[in-house]
Parts: C-alpha cells; sequence; structure tokens
C-alpha cells in the first residue's frame, strides 16, 4: 500500500465487484435458465432467479429421465468421451515431450540440434490452420471415429518440450556426476531424479494440457461421424442446430454447464498450478 | 546449449525421441507439406482431374472480394477483442494491484473463464442476446435499440467479440496483475512522496514499465483472435449473417469442407501459416530480451 486513501479503495473495491457481476454474469443467466421449464423461457424473457426444475432439467439433459422433449444426444457417453480425450492428450504429451526433452538435453548424437527444430516448428502449425491435409492424412490411417484418431494428432507439443527443456537446462551438472559416480546409467537417472524433481512442473503443465484437450472443438467435429465418439464441447453446437424447431433451452444449458464445469473446477481448485504452468508455457 | 556432463548412449536418444518425432512427422510436417503441394493444384469442377497451376489459386485469392473481406472482418474481430479483453483486464489489474485485501479473492473470481471453451463462450452469450428470449436484447430494445444479430452483421460481429473478449480476460488480468506486482514498491512510494497522484502515478509510472508485458499479451491476444475462436464462430453464428463474421480460420474449413475448393482452403492454409509463422517470429524476438514480468 502507497498511500491511504479510502475514497480510491473503495471504488477499487467498487469497479473490481462490477468486473466480477459482468464476467460472471453470462453463468448466472446459463444457470437460471437451467432450472426453469421450457415454457417460463420460450415465452418472452428469461427470468433471473432460479426455478424448481433444477433436479428434472439435469436429469433429463443427463437422460435419466425422458420427457416429451429430451435431446438426441448422450450426454453421460459425450462426458465420458470428452474426459478419454482430454487425459490421453494430456498424458500423451507430457509423456513424449518429456521423452524428448530428455534425449535432447542430456545426450550427444548427430542431429540432436535438427530434431529439436522439427519439433520447434509445430509451433507454426496451429490444428486450426492445417486442417485439410490432417484430415485426409487421419482418414487414411483409418483413424475416423476413434479415440486414437481423437488424440493423436494433438499430443505433439512443442511448447510441453521446450518447457521441460528449459527445466532440464536448470539440473546442476552435480547431480548428473554423483549419479553417474554410483554407476546409474540414463534409464535410472530419469525415474530416480529427473522424475521426482520435475513433479511440480509436471503437475502444472497438466493443468493447462487438461483444459487445452477437453476443450477441443473443431477437431472432434471432423473426424467424428459416430455417435459413439462425440465429445460434449463440440455437440453443443449440435443440440442448437434444430432448424426451425424452438431450441430446448431448458435441456441446452445444463449441458452446457456440465460442459464447462471440469475445466473450470480444474482451474479454481488447483490455481497455484495453474497460474504457475499458464506463466511458464508463455515464457 | 550447455556443457554438462552427458550421457553416451548410440541408440537410447533415437528411441527416446521416436514418439514425438514420429507424430510431428506424421500430424504436423506432412499436412503443412501436402498444404503446400495441394495450393499449386486446381480440380475441376467435377473433381475428376487435377492441373498443377502454381500460383493461380494464390492469384485468384488475392483478387478475390470474398477473400479481401474475410481479412478485413477478421481485423476488426482482433483488434476489437484485444481492445476489449486487454483494456477491461488492464483496467481490473490496476484495481486489483491497489487494494489493500482481497487481491487474491479477486483473482480467484476472475481466472475461471479462461477454462471455459470458446464455443460454449459463444453459445453463453448467444443465449443473453438471443433476439427473441435474451436477457440483454429485451434491455437494449426497452432502450428503444432492435436487436437481431441473425440478420444484422455488424451486431453479429459485435457479439462474438465479446464472447470472445470475455473468455480472454481472465488470461490478461493474470499477466497483468503479475507485471504490476513485479513494479518496484519503492519507486511508486517515491512519487507518491513528490506529490503525484494515483492517475499521474498510472500513467507516467506503472503504464510505462507495464509495456513489454502489454506488448506480449498484445501478439497472445491477436494469435487468438486470429485462430483460437474458431469455436465461437462456429457456434454462434456460422461465418454468416452473409459472410460478415467469416474470419480466415472459419474461411478455410468452411471453402474446404463445405465449399469442397481443395486447391482454394490449401491456399488459405499457407498464408495463415505464413501469419502464424511471422507472429510467432515476433513472440520470440520478445522472448529474447528476456524481459521480466
Amino acid at each position: 500500500m502507497i498511500e491511504n486513501r479510502p475514497l480510491l479503495n473503495l471504488i477499487s473495491h467498487l469497479i473490481l465487484c462490477l468486473g466480477v457481476l459482468v464476467v460472471a454474469f453470462p453463468i448466472w443467466i446459463a444457470f437460471v435458465a437451467s432450472t426453469h421449464a421450457p415454457e417460463a423461457l420460450n415465452s418472452g424473457t428469461v427470468p433471473l432467479w432460479p426455478g424448481d426444475r433444477f433436479v428434472l432439467n439435469y436429469a433429463m439433459a443427463l437422460g435419466l429421465e425422458t420427457g416429451q422433449k429430451t435431446l438426441n444426444v448422450n450426454l453421460i457417453s459425450m462426458l465420458g468421451n470428452s474426459l478419454i480425450m482430454a487425459l490421453g492428450i494430456t498424458i500423451g504429451k507430457l509423456l513424449i515431450s518429456m521423452l524428448a526433452a530428455y534425449a535432447i538435453v542430456f545426450f550427444r548424437f548427430r542431429f540432436r540440434m535438427l530434431s529439436f527444430w522439427l519439433i520447434f516448428i509445430t509451433l507454426m502449425l496451429p490444428v486450426e490452420v492445417r486442417i485439410m491435409p490432417t484430415f485426409e492424412v487421419v482418414a487414411d490411417l483409418g483413424l475416423l471415429n476413434s479415440y486414437s484418431g481423437l488424440i493423436l494428432p494433438l499430443i505433439a507439443s512443442a511448447t510441453a518440450t521446450f518447457l521441460f527443456r528449459q527445466f532440464f537446462l536448470t539440473v546442476p551438472h552435480e547431480l548428473i556426476e554423483a549419479a553417474r559416480m554410483d554407476g546409474a546409467g540414463p534409464i535410472r537417472f530419469f525415474i530416480d531424479i529427473l522424475l521426482p524433481l520435475s513433479r511440480t512442473n509436471l503437475a502444472a503443465l497438466f493443468v493447462i494440457m487438461f483444459i487445452y484437450g477437453w476443450n477441443q472443438y473443431l477437431w472432434p467435429l471432423l473426424i467424428t461421424t459416430d455417435e459413439h465418439y462425440y465429445t460434449v464441447v463440440m455437440s453443443i453446437q449440435r443440440m442448437l442446430a434444430v432448424g426451425d424447431a424452438e431450441v430446448a433451452w431448458h435441456l441446452v444449458m445444463p449441458s452446457t454447464l456440465m460442459a464447462m464445469l471440469p475445466p473450470v473446477l480444474v482451474v479454481i481448485l488447483m490455481q497455484r498450478l495453474f497460474i504457475k504452468g499458464l506463466v511458464e508455457t508463455e515464457k | 546449449m550447455q556443457s554438462q556432463p552427458v550421457f553416451n548412449h548410440r541408440w537410447l536418444p533415437w528411441l527416446l525421441l521416436l514418439p514425438q518425432l514420429a507424430i510431428t512427422l506424421v500430424f504436423f510436417l506432412w499436412p503443412a507439406a501436402q498444404a503446400v503441394w495441394q495450393s499449386f493444384l486446381m480440380e475441376d469442377a467435377f473433381g475428376l482431374s487435377t492441373e498443377f497451376v502454381w500460383f493461380e489459386n494464390f492469384s485468384v485469392l488475392l483478387q478475390d472480394e470474398i477473400y479481401h473481406r474475410s481479412f478485413a472482418t477478421t481485423f476488426i474481430f482482433s483488434i476489437g477483442v484485444t481492445a476489449l479483453s486487454m483494456g477491461g483486464a488492464l483496467l481490473l489489474a490496476v484495481m486489483a494491484d491497489q487494494v489493500i485485501r482481497g487481491a487474491r479473492v479477486y483473482r480467484t473470481l476472475l481466472v475461471w473463464p479462461y477454462a471455459v471453451a470458446p464455443a460454449v463462450a459463444g453459445v453463453l452469450w448467444m443465449f443473453m442476446f438471443n433476439p427473441s428470449i435474451g436477457i440483454l436484447s429485451y434491455l437494449l430494445e426497452q432502450l428503444g435499440y432492435d436487436w437481431n444479430h441473425f440478420l444484422n452483421g455488424d451486431q453479429a460481429m459485435l457479439l462474438v467479440i465479446i464472447a470472445a473478449a470475455w473468455k480472454q480476460i481472465s488470461y490478461n488480468f493474470l499477466f497483468f496483475l503479475a507485471g504490476l506486482q513485479a513494479i518496484p514498491r519503492s519507486l511508486i512510494e517515491a512519487a507518491a512522496l513528490d506529490g503525484a497522484g494515483p492517475m499521474k502515478r498510472f500513467w507516467t509510472i506503472l503504464f510505462p514499465l507495464l509495456s513489454p508485458t502489454s506488448f506480449f499479451l498484445l501478439v497472445i491476444n491477436v494469435v487468438y483472435a486470429f485462430f483460437d475462436t474458431f469455436g465461437i464462430i462456429h457456434a454462434v453464428t456460422q461465418g454468416g449473417p452473409g459472410g460478415s463474421t467469416s474470419i480466415l480460420v472459419y474461411k478455410v474449413f468452411d471453402d474446404g469442407f463445405n465449399g469442397l475448393d481443395l486447391g482454394s482452403s490449401a491456399a488459405q492454409s499457407v498464408i495463415l501459416m505464413a501469419i502464424v509463422g511471422a507472429l510467432t517470429v515476433v513472440q520470440f524476438r520478445y522472448i529474447e530480451r528476456k524481459v521480466q514480468y
């Protein structure tokens, strides 16, 4: 604190509260809408206070309860698919990028820098930019409508490799000397020393990658045509595309909220790790 | 890279590199090369034969009114998203930096939109702006303003900008707050002792010292607006009405998958890759200077 200005402090708090309210407002409206009957939503304006259909709407959206108008999608299976995809992408990315960074930092071999640059150049090629040809490659490999197709093309990550490289470079020489003196080979060194040292980094990256994986939209939209592989984020749009019929907002909103809940929870509960991961992946 | 003791092994490093290199080659470099190759080809109307046409796809694109408009749309969209989310985040971060207590609470309350998928953010805002049942369109109507983003291109643009900026505010807020907290207190105290008020201190000390953070965020936000907002556009407007929100990434997808114009879509991909490449270089030059934030 620089100086004591109660008025200034008060105004700052007011602006912050306003900001928090503006940021939270869409969620509040979505939540309110998810607790009302369809008639209440389609008759003019959306109410501002929750209704009494919380349990019923969520059960209907999840397909546990059937009504005259339910969504033609299976939310539980989609949530499961999203989880598989998010975890697959996260674990895959961490695994391959950690191994690659280990090779690049701790070994000397020909084409070491070339390999590094080959990996690094992928930063410049986001999926959105090379969709058509990537789609064709995946189709040729017969990976459409499969978990491998959902996961594999997204797990090469230059950011994670780069981050592990930076971290490995800070590992003190003495540790490696000592390990070698004790007769530890490269694999032993990796498992017994490097892996425990990288725990926090791994956890921080896990949070960031999980959010990235869960929120994938375009890729699952393209390569899944079989309902068994739909993920929840990509299906929100499908629930809205009902042509001339009225959108079942009282079911779309519970689904939307459930689709965003897992990553939001991860961010809030693991805030410290999340911020660490965010700051480091962008460095 | 460094001169620390290392392991010597003939095949182990290759084994360790193999998974990442294989995936990079199969899913990144090969498709990118394909995109470049395809951008030189043109298919006839029935897709029966292809012809090598050199730069014709590019020259057709560069003379195409619709492509020009898509570029303009992307610029307006990125400027809107960047200005709105960076401006809002800077205001909130400055406030959070100077409150006596509670900065951490506000941080928790402001970070979570980062985790919301762009498509979901789009749906949330679309619901509030729904012309017939949305709360905000209702309020606007009370003020005598007719809102219908299904028909009005400018309103559709505004809607996607708001949705995209909303999601990005938390990211900018975190980095601005970290940047502000890294500024030495003694500097600000000295200015206060010299009689500089809060506004003056902001413009003469905080704002200039934040410029590395601001520049970094500027690049990140432009990249975000260019490439990560596909979900918002696809879920909310589908590029419409009348192409008024068809940003470049959406157009690559639309021309490729809906229009089936592979040559043109590939040429657009190549142009986009060049743009990402340029932005990445800019970003790295910045990092090389090792500015603290």
